[in-house]
C-alpha cells in the first residue's frame, strides 16, 4: 500500500496529467488534485497505528546486489512529512489552477508537480539510504525543471541551473556518504543502522561519511554558505516557490538531519557543524531579508533564516530541541506558504513584486491584506499564532543549552534575540510596505483588485490553521508533534506540554524585546522610505555565493576548454604520438618496478641462415627509415620484411602461417603499388629535425619495450591450454592439422566473426570509392611507363597457363586443409593471387569483362555467398539440436575416388574461402577502377578532382 | 651463443620501432606502410607467445614434438584481417587525397604542391 501511494503520483499523476492536459486544462488540475487527495486519504488511514507509535514497513527486493532495495517505512516523522507534502500539495494544485496564465502550459506544470510530489514522498518514506538518494536526486531534477518552467526567461534558466548544480552536487556527495555509511554498518537500512549506532560512530570512516551526508543536507536546505541558490530559484512560478522553496523541498535537508539524528546524535562534529551552520544562516539571512525589495526575495531569505533555525535546533541535541524543530517545520509551512501565495497574488494583480513600487494595496484587496497580516504575524512570532509557540520553545532550548557556558550563555541569547528582531522587522515590512505605506507607487494604468477565491482559499485554510494551532496547541498539534519527534529521536521523549502561557521567564522577555526592537528598527528604516534607496546586493561586493559560483563555473568551463584545445589539436599525427606515448607510459609504470628478468627456459641455438636473415632485416629497417621519402623503394623493402616474416614462420614450424603470409604479401604489395600510382612518389620533407628525433625516441622506446616483453615471454615456461586441442583435434574435429581444426571447428564462432570483419572491410572499401575517379599519369617522373601499351605477350601466356593450375592447386590446398597445411584462408588467397595476375596481364577492363564482374558487383556476391555458406553451416547444427556451428564428420566411400574424409567443417571452410576471394578481389578491382589513365601523356601525378567540381 | 629467441625479440623490437616511426610521419602513405610493418611485428610477437620448440611438427601424427597450435590459429586470422585493414587504409588515403587535395594525414593543403625533384 505504501508503495502504491508513492507510485500513484509517480506514474499515474505524472503521465496522465500530461496526457489529459493536452485536452483540457481543468481536467489536468482535477486529476492532479484527486491524486493528491487519494494520497492524503491513504496516509490518514494509517493514523491509528501511527498514534500508537508503530511504524509500517514495506520491503521489496530491487537490486539486492547493490544493497538497493525498496524499503519504505512510515513512522511518526515520515507520516507528518508525508501529510505536509500532500496537504500543501493539494492547496497548491488549487492555487495554480487560477495562477497559471492562459499561455502557460498546464499539463507541463501538473505533470512536473506530481513527479516532484512523488519524489518527495519517496525521500521521506525511504528506509533504504540508496533508495533515499534515488528519490533525493529526483527531487533535484524535478525542481530543476520546475524552476526552469518559464524556459524563455534567462534568469529562470540560470536559476534552475544553479539550483541543480548546488543541490545535485550536494546529492552526489551524499551518495558517497551513504555508501560509506552502508559499508561501515553492513546494512543500507536506516532502521538497522540505528541499532548499531555505537559501532558506526566508532569507525574511522564515520566522520568522512557524516561530512558528506551533511554536505547533501545543508546544500538542499540552503544553509550558509550554500544558501545563494534559493533566492535565485525565485525565478520559478510562485506556486512552485510556495511548494518547493518554502514548504517541502528545502525541508528535505532538515528531514534528512532528523532521519539520521539517531545515528549521528551525540557526535561532537555533528553538533558543532550543524549548530554553527544553522546559527550563522539564521542570523545572516534574517538580516539580509529585511533589505530585499522583491517580495519573493524577502521571503526567500526569510525561508533560509527559518531553515537555519530548524537546523540549529537539530544540532543542539538537548532533549526537547527535536520537539521544537518538528513543531517549527509544521508552523513554518503554515505561515510561509500563504505568504508566497500572497506574493503571487500581488504579482498577478499588479505585475510587480517590487515593494519600492507597491504600497497602499489594502484599498484594492483588503482580504488578501488580512491574510498576509496574519501569516506575517506567525512569521514574526506574535502571540496567538503558532509561530510564537515554536519561537518560545526555540528560545528556551537555546538559552537552556548554553546556560552554563562562560560567554555563550549571554552571547547566544543576545544573537538570537537580534535575529528575532530582524525577523519581526521584515515581517512588518512585508505587510506594511506592500499593503499600506501611502499610495500605490506604480503607474496609474494598473487597477488591482481581489483575486478569485480559488487563489485565496488555500491561504485562508493555512492561516486559519496558523491561528488555531496558536490558540489551542496541545489539542491540535500536540499528538502529531509528539509522535513525529519521538520517531525522530528513536526513543520516548521527556514530558512536555505545548501551551500559550509558560509564565514570566527569559524566553518571554526575549520575545517581547524582539517584537519591540523589530518594530523600532523598521520604523527607523521606513521613515521617508529610506530603506528604498539601499541596495543590499552591493554590500558584499564579490564575496557573494552567486558571484563565486559563477566565477567557479566559468573558470571550470574555460579550463576544460583550454585542456580540450590542447589535447584535441585536430592533428592525427600528434594523436598517434600521444596514444603511443600513453601506452608506453602505462606499460612502463607496471613493468619498471616489477624487475622481471630473463626466464629459465632453455634457449634454441640459432643457425647461420637465421643470423643472415636477421642482419638483412636490420639493414632493411635501417634503410626504410633512411629512405622513408622514396616511396617505391620503401614498398619493396616493406615487402622484404614480410618475406622475412614468412620465412620465420617456416623455420618455426608454422607452415599455415607461412603460406598465408606469403600470399597476403603478394596481394598487398600489388595494392600498395596501385595506390602509389595515384599518390606522389616522394614524400616532402616537412617535419622538423627536433620532431623527428622525438618520434625516433618514442619509436625506439616502444620497440625496445615490445622486444623486451617478447623476450620475457619466450624465455619462460607457461601453462598452455593447447593440450585440449591437440588431444581432441582428431577424435572430435576429425582433422590432424590442429590449426585448421581450431579455426573451422573449435573456435569456428571466432572465425565466423573474423570473416565478417573481412567482408565489412571489403564493403567499406567499395563504399569508400563510390563516385570517385582519379586520373593518374601514364608514366613516372623518369619517363617510365606505368602501364603497358600492349599487355606483353609473355605475361599473357604465362598468366593464361597459370590460372587453371592455380585454381586446381587452390582446390587441392583447400581439400587437404583439415589434415595438412592449407585450408580456406590460404586457398582463397591463392585463387585471389591468380586472378590478380590476370588483371595485370590482361588489364583491368578486359579481365573484368571476361569475369562479367559488373564493376565489382560479382565480388560482392561472392563475399555474400561465402558469409552465407559459413553462416548456414552453423545454423545447420540447429537441425540436429546442437549449438551454432557444431561440426560433424565422416569418411564416406565414393566410387572412383575412394574413401573421402568429409567434415561439415569443410563446408564452413568453403564459406571462408568465398569470403576471402570476394573481399580480396573487391579491394583490388575497386582500386583499379578508380585509377583511370590520364589522356595526357607524360604528365605524372595529375589528380582530376571531379568529385569536387 | 646466439639464440633464436634473441633474434626474434630484437627483430620484433626493430620492426616495431620502424613501423611506429613511419606511422608518426605526416603523409598517409607512410602510415599505411608503418601499419603494415607494425602488423608483422605484432603477428610474430603473438606467435612467439606460445614459446618455440626446435624441430617440432605442426601436424598430428608426424612426430613426438608438436608446436603450440593456438597462437598459430590466432595469428592466421590476424594476418588476413591485417591485410583487409591495409587495403582499406590505402583506399582511405586515396579518398582523403581526392577530397582534400593533399595526402597529409591532417588533410592540410600543401603550401608547395610537390617536392622539387618530382617536378623535374
Amino acid at each position: 500500500m505504501l508503495l502504491a501511494i508513492v507510485m500513484l503520483p509517480l506514474v499515474i499523476g505524472t503521465l496522465f496529467s500530461l496526457w489529459i492536459g493536452h485536452r483540457s486544462r481543468v481536467l489536468s488540475a482535477l486529476l492532479a488534485g484527486s491524486v493528491t487527495l487519494i494520497c492524503i486519504a491513504g496516509f490518514l488511514s494509517y493514523t491509528p497505528q501511527i498514534m500508537l507509535g508503530e511504524s509500517i514497513i514495506h520491503t521489496q527486493s530491487w537490486v539486492p546486489q547493490l544493497g538497493l532495495d525498496i524499503v519504505l517505512r512510515l513512522d511518526g516523522l515520515s507520516w507528518m512529512f508525508a501529510l505536509l507534502i500532500t496537504v500543501i500539495g493539494s492547496l497548491i494544485v488549487l492555487y495554480a489552477a487560477y495562477y497559471l496564465a492562459p499561455e502557460d502550459s498546464v499539463p507541463k506544470f501538473y505533470s512536473l508537480m506530481m513527479l516532484f510530489m512523488a519524489a518527495m514522498l519517496g525521500v521521506v518514506l525511504s528506509d533504504n539510504v540508496l533508495l533515499l538518494v534515488v528519490f533525493w536526486e529526483l527531487t533535484s531534477l524535478s525542481s530543476f525543471l520546475l524552476v526552469g518552467y518559464w524556459g524563455h526567461l534567462p534568469e529562470a534558466r540560470a536559476g534552475a541551473r544553479q539550483a541543480l548544480a548546488v543541490t545535485g552536487g550536494g546529492g552526489l556527495a551524499m551518495l558517497g556518504g551513504m555508501v560509506l555509511l552502508g559499508q561501515i554498518a553492513g546494512t543500507y537500512n536506516i532502521s538497522e543502522m540505528v541499532v548499531l549506532r555505537e559501532t558506526v560512530q566508532a569507525s574511522p570512516m564515520f566522520v568522512p561519511a557524516m561530512l558528506l551526508i551533511l554536505l547533501g543536507a545543508l546544500t538542499k536546505s540552503a544553509q550558509f554558505p550554500f544558501h545563494f541558490w534559493l533566492p535565485d530559484a525565485m525565478a520559478a512560478p510562485t506556486p512552485v516557490s510556495a511548494y518547493l522553496h518554502s514548504a517541502t523541498m528545502v525541508k528535505a535537508g532538515v528531514f534528512l538531519l532528523m532521519r539520521m539524528y539517531p545515528i549521528f546524535a551525540g557526535h561532537v562534529w555533528f553538533e558543532g557543524i550543524v549548530t554553527t551552520a544553522g546559527l550563522v544562516t539564521l542570523c545572516f539571512a534574517a538580516f539580509v531579508a529585511l533589505f530585499k525589495h522583491d517580495l519573493k526575495g524577502l521571503l526567500a531569505y526569510s525561508t533560509v533564516s527559518h531553515l537555519g533555525l530548524m537546523t540549529f535546533l537539530i544540532g543542539l541535541g538537548s532533549p526537547l530541541a527535536p520537539v521544537a524543530a518538528v513543531f517549527h517545520v509544521l508552523n513554518h509551512a503554515s505561515f510561509k506558504a500563504p505568504l508566497f501565495m500572497v506574493a503571487g497574488i500581488v504579482d498577478h494583480e499588479t505585475h510587480s513584486r517590487d515593494m519600492r513600487r507597491l504600497g497602499g494595496l489594502y484599498r484594492f484587496m483588503p482580504i488578501t491584506a488580512l491574510l498576509a497580516l496574519i501569516a506575517s504575524a506567525g512569521m514574526a512570532g506574535v502571540p496567538g499564532t503558532n509561530g510564537f509557540l515554536s519561537k518560545e520553545m526555540y528560545f528556551t532550548e537555546a538559552v537552556g543549552h548554553f546556560a552554563t557556558h562562560l560567554w555563550l550563555s549571554w552571547f547566544i541569547p543576545l544573537l538570537i534575540t537580534l535575529a528575532g528582531a530582524f525577523s519581526v522587522a521584515y515581517s512588518i515590512r512585508l505587510v506594511h510596505d506592500t499593503f499600506f505605506n501611502g499610495r500605490l507607487r506604480l503607474d496609474t494604468s494598473i487597477h488591482p483588485h481581489e483575486p478569485p477565491w480559488g487563489m485565496k482559499l488555500p491561504s485562508l485554510f493555512l492561516v486559519v490553521v496558523c491561528l488555531l494551532v496558536g490558540i489551542l496547541p496541545a489539542w491540535l498539534a500536540g499528538p502529531v508533534v509528539e509522535v513525529a519527534a519521538s520517531a525522530m529521536v528513536g526513543q520516548p521523549l521527556p514530558e512536555f506540554h505545548l501551551s500559550l502561557w509558560h509564565g514570566f521567564n527569559l524566553p518571554l522577555l526575549m520575545s517581547v524585546v524582539a517584537l519591540v526592537l523589530g518594530g523600532l528598527i523598521y520604523a527607523a528604516l521606513i521613515h521617508q522610505n529610506k530603506i528604498h534607496q539601499w541596495l543590499s546586493e552591493s554590500w558584499f561586493g564579490v564575496i557573494q555565493g552567486k558571484t563565486i559560483f559563477n566565477v567557479a563555473i566559468n573558470g571550470l568551463f574555460e579550463a576544460s576548454g583550454k585542456l580540450t584545445q590542447r589535447l584535441e589539436s585536430g592533428s592525427l599525427q600528434s594523436y598517434v604520438f600521444w596514444l603511443m606515448a600513453a601506452a608506453a607510459f602505462a606499460v612502463g609504470l607496471v613493468m619498471w618496478p616489477s624487475s622481471l628478468g630473463t626466464g629459465s627456459r632453455p634457449l634454441i641455438p640459432a643457425n647461420g641462415v637465421a643470423g643472415v636473415l636477421w642482419v638483412l632485416l636490420l639493414l632493411t629497417c635501417f634503410t626504410i627509415v633512411r629512405l622513408e621519402a622514396q616511396r617505391f623503394i620503401t614498398v619493396i623493402l616493406v615487402g622484404f620484411v614480410g618475406l622475412v616474416t614468412s620465412m620465420t614462420f617456416v623455420a618455426l614450424s608454422a607452415p599455415d602461417l607461412a603460406l598465408t603470409q606469403l600470399s597476403v604479401e603478394v596481394v598487398s604489395t600489388v595494392l600498395m603499388l596501385m595506390g602509389l600510382a595515384l599518390l606522389p612518389a616522394v614524400s616532402p620533407v616537412e617535419t622538423s629535425l627536433a620532431k623527428r628525433l622525438q618520434h625516433g625516441m618514442l619509436a625506439t622506446i616502444v620497440g625496445a619495450g615490445v622486444g623486451w616483453l617478447s623476450w620475457l615471454a619466450m624465455t619462460r615456461e607457461h601453462q598452455s591450454i593447447s593440450w585440449y586441442f591437440l588431444e581432441n583435434a582428431l577424435s572430435v574435429g576429425g582433422g590432424s592439422n590442429v590449426v585448421n581444426v581450431i579455426l573451422v571447428d573449435f573456435r569456428g564462432y571466432d572465425t565466423f566473426g573474423e570473416i565478417t570483419v573481412l567482408g565489412i572491410a571489403g564493403l567499406g572499401v567499395f563504399a569508400l570509392m563510390q563516385g570517385m575517379r582519379a586520373r593518374r599519369g601514364s608514366a613516372d617522373a623518369h619517363g617510365r611507363l606505368l602501364t603497358f601499351e600492349q599487355p606483353p605477350l609473355l605475361l599473357r601466356v604465362v598468366a593464361a597457363l597459370v590460372l587453371p593450375f592455380a585454381l586446381v592447386f587452390s582446390v587441392y590446398i583447400f581439400m587437404r586443409g583439415h589434415n595438412m597445411p592449407g585450408g580456406g584462408f590460404i586457398a582463397g588467397l591463392i585463387t585471389a593471387v591468380a586472378l590478380v595476375l590476370q588483371f595485370m596481364a590482361l588489364g583491368q577492363e578486359k579481365s573484368m569483362w571476361l569475369m562479367k564482374a559488373a564493376g565489382g558487383q560479382l565480388f560482392v556476391r561472392w563475399l555474400g555467398m561465402g558469409l552465407g555458406i559459413a553462416g548456414l553451416t552453423g545454423v545447420g547444427a540447429f537441425f540436429f539440436s546442437k549449438p551454432f556451428l557444431t561440426s560433424a564428420f565422416g569418411h564416406p566411400v565414393v566410387p572412383v575416388l575412394g574413401e573421402l574424409p568429409l567434415a561439415s567443417a569443410a563446408l564452413f571452410d568453403l564459406g571462408v574461402y568465398g569470403t576471402v576471394v570476394g573481399a580480396t578481389l573487391l579491394t583490388v578491382s575497386v582500386l583499379a577502377q578508380v585509377s583511370q589513365r590520364s589522356p595526357q601523356q607524360n604528365s605524372p601525378d595529375v589528380l582530376a578532382q571531379e568529385g569536387q567540381a | 651463443m646466439i639464440s633464436i629467441e634473441f633474434l626474434l625479440a630484437t627483430g620484433i623490437a626493430v620492426v616495431t620501432a620502424t613501423g611506429l616511426y613511419l606511422m608518426l610521419q605526416s603523409r598517409t602513405f607512410a602510415v599505411v606502410l608503418g601499419l603494415s610493418l607494425l602488423g608483422y611485428a605484432v603477428n610474430v610477437f603473438l606467435f612467439s607467445m606460445g614459446g618455440h620448440v626446435s624441430n617440432a611438427q605442426p601436424i598430428l601424427g608426424q612426430g613426438p614434438l608438436l608446436t603450440d597450435p593456438l597462437p598459430q590459429a590466432l595469428v592466421l586470422t590476424a594476418i588476413v584481417i591485417g591485410f583487409a585493414t591495409t587495403g582499406f587504409l590505402i583506399e582511405l588515403a586515396l579518398r582523403n587525397r581526392h577530397e582534400s587535395g593533399s595526402d597529409h594525414v591532417d588533410s592540410l593543403t600543401d603550401a608547395e604542391p610537390t617536392a622539387p625533384e618530382e617536378r623535374a
